[in-house]
């Protein structure tokens, strides 16, 4: 008698159908892409297209696209770490090197080293963009969602809607 | 002693009564290694024989007194000068004298209570031993020898299943219900996580068992947490209306029953750990106190009887579980 006990399983309530087979309410996609070089001389930089699709309703926006450049990226990293008790991931290295003068490439413009830096930005920022304490930090959703950001911004909480 | 082969030396035995049927039960020592000991419960006679052969028969041997002690004692690790001692019981075998021939002294200790489960820790250790010592002027002959106790509970009586539902504020809400509070050390756990809301990307989900040991009182309290068990109860993404069923047999696992405030002097508590791990290795964490018991190898006393406490804890689920409001899932913010 006790092992028949033993082997069965709590009652459960059925799931329905559309909560088993609908999309998973947990979808967040960032792409980093399609870097342009812009500018001349000492103002020249990249800057890279962010998109956002997701239906987490903490986003305002169901899809989105900005354009940043690296110094935008270690805004947020800064911002998070002051503002968030989240340990943030680091940010793909600066490449100090590669901004001393005569160099056989093109520096940090070389292409291989854009598209490096490329993926590291979107590794860094879908780390980032998942963790429920960053996501109520209004810096990110500047970020991810505003055209223009606002660097002197209140820092405060997101609310859910 | 015998240096030189001069003087007398003496082997010293200690012998149970009920050596032969007594059962022995598997201790880990200090060491980590595991030997076999008498067994023995609370109130139970320890009786026997110290038997005293004398190397060389033809001198004789001088003692000021022979005595066994049965000792029930908590070594605190750091402060190893100090034992405590919750049971000393004395007999005294014999007078100051000499012995001249190989000798045998009975000995009995009737009913001795015997109040808690031997334990051997990270920071502490209870044992009982039997010590007899042959007093001499100059160097005392001891022989110990330990002996193992266990301490049996009956079916509790209040046994509710945890039921909680936990969760970060709009990003993932799971319930758990585990079908009792109170296991015995071979039972199973039985149990289920419930996905209401998930909106983090859950990766796998596992279950710990982790034993907390606390040693020494006010300022000075340490404690020492050991991860028993870690057991995958879910690999993959699960989404919302999803229940994952968890069957957690304990006997596999190196447990003691849980221990409040042995003598003031130290605890041993068990807590189920549940933890979810995301796509980024986050962990979020649920912990849950379970009080561990050693049923006792009683003769069941009919099959019937047995199956309905078995039965008891899937029936009637409404009158069981305490249902509390959502708490915060810790998150250990992604340490990576």
């Amino acid at each position: 008698a006790e092992t028949v006990a033993d082997t069965r399983r709590l009652i459960t309530k059925p799931q329905n159908l559309n909560d088993a087979y609908g999309p998973p309410s947990n979808f967040l996609e960032i792409d980093v892409s399609n870097p342009q070089t812009v500018g001349v001389g000492r103002g020249r930089f990249t800057t890279y297209e962010i998109r956002v699709k997701t239906n987490l309703p903490i986003f305002k926006l169901k899809e989105s696209t900005v354009r940043r450049r690296y110094s935008d990226f270690e805004w947020l990293r800064s911002e998070l770490e002051r503002e968030s008790k989240v340990v943030v991931p680091p940010l793909p290295g600066k490449a100090f090197l590669r901004q001393l003068p005569f160099r056989g490439d093109d520096g940090i413009f070389d292409d291989n080293f854009i598209e490096e830096r490329k993926q590291g930005l979107e590794q860094f920022i879908n780390k980032v963009a998942g963790h429920p304490l960053a996501q109520n930090e209004r810096c990110l959703h500047m970020f991810l969602q505003d055209e223009i950001i606002d660097k002197s911004y209140t820092p405060s909480k997101i609310r859910h809607a | 002693m015998s240096f030189f082969g001069f003087g007398q030396s003496v082997e010293v035995e200690i012998l149970l009564n009920d050596a032969e049927s007594r059962k022995r039960a598997e201790h880990k020592t200090e060491d980590g290694k595991k030997e076999k000991y008498f067994l023995f419960y609370d109130g139970e006679t320890v009786s026997g024989k110290v038997g005293l052969a004398l190397k060389n028969p033809n001198k004789r041997l001088e003692h000021q007194g022979i005595k066994i002690e049965f000792i029930g004692q908590i070594e605190l690790y750091y402060d190893r000068g100090n034992h405590h001692e919750f049971v000393s019981l004395v007999k005294d075998l014999a007078r100051p004298g000499e012995i001249t021939q190989s000798q045998a002294f009975d000995f009995e200790f009737t009913h001795v209570e015997k109040p808690y489960e031997s334990y051997t820790g990270q920071n502490v250790k209870l044992r009982y031993f039997l010590r007899a010592t042959i007093s001499r002027r100059l160097n005392d002959v001891v022989k110990e020898m330990d002996i193992v106790v266990h301490t049996l509970s009956t079916y509790p009586e209040l046994n509710s299943s945890i039921k909680m539902e936990v969760g970060i504020e709009d990003c993932l809400h799971i319930e758990f219900e585990y079908n009792k509070s109170k296991y015995h050390l071979k039972d199973v756990i039985v149990g289920k996580i419930y996905f209401l809301l998930v909106r983090i990307k859950i990766k796998h989900m596992e279950i710990d068992i982790i034993k907390r040991e606390t040693t020494g009182t006010g300022p000075n309290v340490y404690h020492e947490n050991v991860t028993i068990a870690k057991y995958e109860i879910m690999d993959g993404a699960p989404v919302r209306g999803e229940s994952i069923p968890i069957r957690l047999f304990l006997a596999g696992y190196e447990l003691t029953p849980t221990m409040r405030d042995i003598n003031k002097k130290f605890s041993v508590r068990y807590y189920l750990n549940l933890v979810l791990i995301d796509e980024e290795e986050r962990r979020y964490f649920k912990q849950q106190e379970v009080v561990l018991w050693r049923k006792g190898d009683i003769v069941r006393k009919s099959m019937s009887h047995q199956a309905a406490i078995a039965s008891q804890r899937f029936e009637g689920t409404t009158s069981l579980g305490e249902v509390r409001t959502p708490s915060q899932l810790s998150d250990n913010n992604c340490r990576q």
